[in-house]
């Protein structure tokens, strides 16, 4: 298992080769990505912020709960911070196991539980020059988003 | 005593800055260094009860803080 915050560009490929092992059948590898069309808005393209030594933490915490849960150590990590053009991966998740059922169920446990927890903030830029921080929790629509004032 | 506190992405922003010094008086908790920061121009935009970590790990308001933590005021996560 490893997991990573990383300022480079994300390959895929390296990661699907990291957790190849004889004894596993199956191999997942997720990759998310910036997307060009976000609750309607044309986005350019993502800034990715983060509170580094927690989110490293709560990765590794995250990973090490999945290797128990599912029964297999072959899982990588890696979530990248700086500016993503659209098409670029921002996540990616590889995971082998023996078995696929288990292989798919950690995939998406890791990937759920990270959009839960890891202390990363993503602030979308659009064609039209603004910038908004995304707030998963702010049920559409969101925009703009705004804080809660506590002045009525 | 001095704890720091850290400001992330929209709290950040309607702060104006990533980071405070916070002089607290001994016992002080979560919930007393949050309504410090309340009162610091632009705090009165944090939500009520924004989540808040304490030397990495997720805090409820009532832990109690010491001297030499790092508090962190943590908007809502946009990872992945």
């Amino acid at each position: 298992m490893r997991t990573a915050l990383v300022s480079r560009p994300l390959i895929p490929s390296e990661l699907l080769a990291e957790v190849a092992a004889p004894a596993n059948g199956a191999a997942i590898l997720f990759v998310g990505s910036v997307r060009e069309l976000n609750e309607g808005r044309s986005v350019s393209g993502i800034e990715y912020d983060a509170y580094g030594p927690m989110a490293e933490r709560e990765m590794t915490a995250i990973v090490r709960e999945a290797v128990v849960a599912f029964d297999t150590p072959h899982i990588v990590v890696e979530h990248r911070v700086g500016h993503l053009d659209v098409g670029e991966a921002s996540v990616v998740i590889a995971v082998a196991h023996p078995r696929r059922a288990q292989a798919y169920e950690a995939s998406r446990f890791v990937i759920e539980q990270l959009k839960r927890r890891v202390p990363i903030w993503k602030r979308e830029e659009y064609l039209d020059g603004s910038r908004e921080w995304v707030d998963p929790t702010a049920g559409p629509p969101v925009l703009p988003a705004v804080l809660p004032s506590v002045h009525p | 005593m001095t704890v720091s506190a850290l400001l992330f992405a929209s709290y950040a922003d309607v702060l104006g800055r990533r980071s405070v010094a916070l002089e607290l008086s001994a016992g002080a908790t979560v919930a007393d260094a949050l309504n410090e920061i309340r009162a610091l121009p632009g705090g009165e935009r944090l939500p009520a009860q924004p989540l808040v970590a304490v030397n990495l790990k997720y805090a409820r308001a009532t832990q109690v803080l010491a001297s030499g933590d790092e508090m962190a005021v943590i908007p809502p996560v946009a990872g992945g």
